[in-house]
């Protein structure tokens, strides 16, 4: 197999100018008002463009997209909550074996595989690992919106530390989440997969051209996608993509893609604004104490600074 | 011609399955399932199979990995036993409720606690509601005749099912047979490729799992049951055309001595041989005893099972599982519910012996003829024995 940097020779990189116009993913879903997940879901569709073959995990944009009529105008299977990846790999292997045969068309169709937090990090982790390790050609989405949102907002372990949540809730004996954020990204590279990347629905141009890049590199990708919830996370509709831009800007969520091993950021935050203004704007914080803030400060720093050695580490012409 | 030849049944099965040109075979290893899945990654790297072997990490994926090569319209195996099976529990209603004609070699094992390895029914009778069509094999033959068949009824567009072939851990799988092992042309005659009435493809897009809301749930699961039913006469069809094509005849419900017989057993899989030479040496005897052996499981065929056991007295139901809390094994437990609706008279005994690998004598089937004869002659309650406990 062609390494992922070969394969992005040529690589034509999506601009303002030059976004897609199709809509995989169309009107009639039914998600809640100002959902990052179903912005980052139609951004992710639009630069796989119509040859997609989704496959959805159970959760939020599967109930929403498919209950009484599809918002999917490419073929979609939803199977169950944890076997996304497992089923993405059959589709690949089937359509794999039929084309060698020549009983179908090789017309380059792209499996995606679409996935929540719980989906992915809790209960799917094995179906995933597996998928990956395996070397299928298909790009697995973890749409992240930090815990349960389609059965009422419980905790992951994709849950940031102290975070409320309706089974992480702060009293005298717990600051919400007591647990620190499980780092599915690096989990994903350790596969030692071609392509793996976190994006933001934020930065839309940057997240539709790892997208592009992930279906065009043959092999297993994973991309990590940042998906502000206004339901679950106590904040209003309309700043979903400010609270996106301010995780990315405070380096809670920080953008770097991994190809062929190779750590690149996508964008250093030189002047990194404090955590408590991302913090802020969410209610399922509010309960926090100063030293709780400054504790995730420091967990944040150094969580970055380790991504910047890797950086220096594997990429050090970067 | 097919070619008779000597065989371990597991690998009898991964021919079938190799005969079959499948396009995907997905598994896990699980004893006693291991030989079949061996030797069908053999047949893949020797470039005699031109299938994917797709490793998985676990039945879970397993059966998830055959929705999505199903749905993408490849000819789809997997096989597994006992924990396997269980863990698959979940995707074998959704394979069913989405119509994937998958096929599953069911190595049947006993479920843990205590863990066993060895053979009864345990695994197989968890999953009696999942939807599948599923069969019982008796014998290595029937293994490989099965396996044509449920590809042959699966894909019908007017079934769509999966469907899962059962055959008895070591006392089949890892048994060596005489085998008549058809040529490739036979089975292509009978088997023509697959031809999915809908897959995921980019140029005619659907959408497969939908939410089933209240206003559609009921309807859709009335459809699957409707579906299961009805593949009743396609199996019986395509049962006619193995006979035809491999001169081997297979019916629902197989009888044997039953003509004036008074006591019947009721068996289902690789017990029914040994039974069967209970029942040659009782009639040598003088005891009016016969055999019904249930091949086809799901959808159940009630008339014929009530045609077989019309002249008969007393019924001898042997499971090879348990239903804890009920007086009864699953079998029996089933087979009176539709008895009693039919209006049936004869007495129901029942035993439940084979578990975990018990070797089951010839002896004690007779045992249990004089032990039912003389509770229906008693009129004494028709609760379950547990045959050969140590106690």
């Amino acid at each position: 197999m062609i390494s992922a940097a070969e394969a992005l020779k040529d690589f034509q990189k999506i601009t303002p100018k030059t976004i897609p116009l199709v809509e995989p993913f169309s009107k009639g879903h039914r998600a809640c008002q100002g959902c990052g997940e179903v912005l980052a879901l139609r951004m992710v569709a639009k630069a796989v463009g119509m040859d997609m073959i989704a496959v959805s995990a159970t959760g939020c944009m599967e109930i929403i997209s498919s209950s009484y009529q599809t918002a999917w105008e490419t073929p979609w299977i939803h199977v169950a909550f944890e076997n996304a990846a497992a089923v993405a790999s059959g589709v690949e292997a089937g359509r794999k074996a039929l084309i060698r045969k020549g009983r179908i068309k090789d017309v380059g169709a792209k499996v995606v595989a679409f996935a929540g937090d719980g989906a992915t990090a809790d209960i799917g982790l094995q179906a995933l690992s597996g998928a990956l390790e395996r070397g299928h050609d298909f790009t697995y989405i973890c749409l992240d919106n930090e815990a349960y949102m389609n059965t009422g907002i419980q905790r992951s372990s994709s849950t940031p530390y102290g975070a409320m949540t309706t089974t992480s809730p702060p009293g005298p004996h717990s600051k919400g989440q007591m647990t620190w954020k499980k780092n599915m990204p690096m989990i994903a590279a350790a596969h030692n997969v071609p392509y793996v990347a976190t994006a933001s629905p934020a930065w839309h141009v940057d997240l539709m051209n790892k997208v592009k890049k992930a279906v065009t590199i043959p092999g297993p990708a994973y991309i990590h996608i940042y998906s502000p919830c206004p339901t679950g996370w106590r904040c209003g509709p309309e700043t979903s993509i400010e609270a996106a831009r301010l995780a990315v800007q405070t380096k809670v969520f920080p953008l770097f893609e991994v190809i062929d091993g190779q750590f690149i950021l996508s964008r250093d935050i030189k002047k990194p604004k404090p955590v408590e203004e991302y913090l802020k704007g969410q209610k399922r914080f509010s309960h926090l104490k100063p030293e709780d803030i400054a504790y995730i400060q420091k967990r944040v720093d150094a969580d970055y600074d380790r991504l910047l050695k890797l950086v220096q580490v594997t990429t050090p012409e970067a | 011609m097919g070619r008779r030849v000597g065989l371990e049944v597991s690998l009898a099965c991964a021919e079938a399955v190799g005969l079959c040109n499948a396009d995907v075979v997905a598994a896990y290893p699980i004893t006693p399932q291991t030989h079949i899945v061996e030797h069908l990654s053999e047949m893949v790297a020797d470039g005699r199979l031109d299938a994917e072997f797709v490793p998985v990490e676990s039945e879970h994926s397993a059966m998830s990995c055959c929705v999505g090569s199903s749905a993408a319209g490849a000819r789809t195996f997997t096989s597994t036993s006992s924990q396997g099976l269980a863990l698959m529990h979940e995707i074998l209603f959704i394979a069913a409720s989405l119509r994937m004609p998958i096929v599953m070699a069911t190595a049947n094992r006993s479920l843990s606690g205590p863990i066993s390895i060895w053979n009864d029914h345990s695994d197989i009778m968890a999953e009696r509601d999942i939807g599948w069509i599923q069969t019982f094999a008796e014998n290595g033959q029937e293994v490989v005749d099965l396996t044509m068949h449920a590809f042959k009824v699966a894909e019908d567009k007017r079934v769509c099912l999966p469907v899962a072939v059962n055959l008895d851990g070591f006392i089949l799988t890892h048994v060596i047979e005489p085998i008549e092992m058809p040529d490739q042309e036979e089975v292509d005659a009978y088997l023509p490729p697959f031809e999915p009435s809908q897959s995921l493809d980019p140029a005619k897009p659907i959408s497969m799992g939908i939410v089933g809301m209240p206003e559609i749930y009921t309807e859709a699961k009335k459809a699957n049951m409707v579906a299961l039913e009805e593949s009743y006469e396609v199996i019986k069809e395509h049962w006619d055309g193995l006979a035809k094509q491999f001169g081997r005849t297979y019916k629902p419900i197989e009888s044997y001595r039953t003509d004036d017989a008074e006591v019947l057993f009721v068996t289902m899989g690789s017990l029914g041989e040994t039974v069967m030479t209970a029942v040659d040496q009782m009639r040598d005897d003088g005891i009016k005893v016969g055999q019904v052996r249930i091949r086809l499981w799901r959808p159940f065929p009630l008339d014929d099972f009530m045609e077989a056991i019309a002249g008969a007295k007393t019924l001898i139901v042997i499971d090879r599982a348990l239903c804890p809390g009920i007086p009864a094994g699953p079998v029996a437990t089933e087979l009176r519910g539709m008895m009693y609706a039919k209006g049936a008279k004869q007495y129901v005994a029942n035993f439940v012996c084979g578990l975990g690998g018990r070797d089951v004598t010839r002896s004690q089937f007779v045992e249990m003829v004089q032990e039912a004869q003389k509770a229906a002659a008693n009129g004494e309650e028709m609760t379950c024995r547990m045959v050969g406990v140590k106690e």
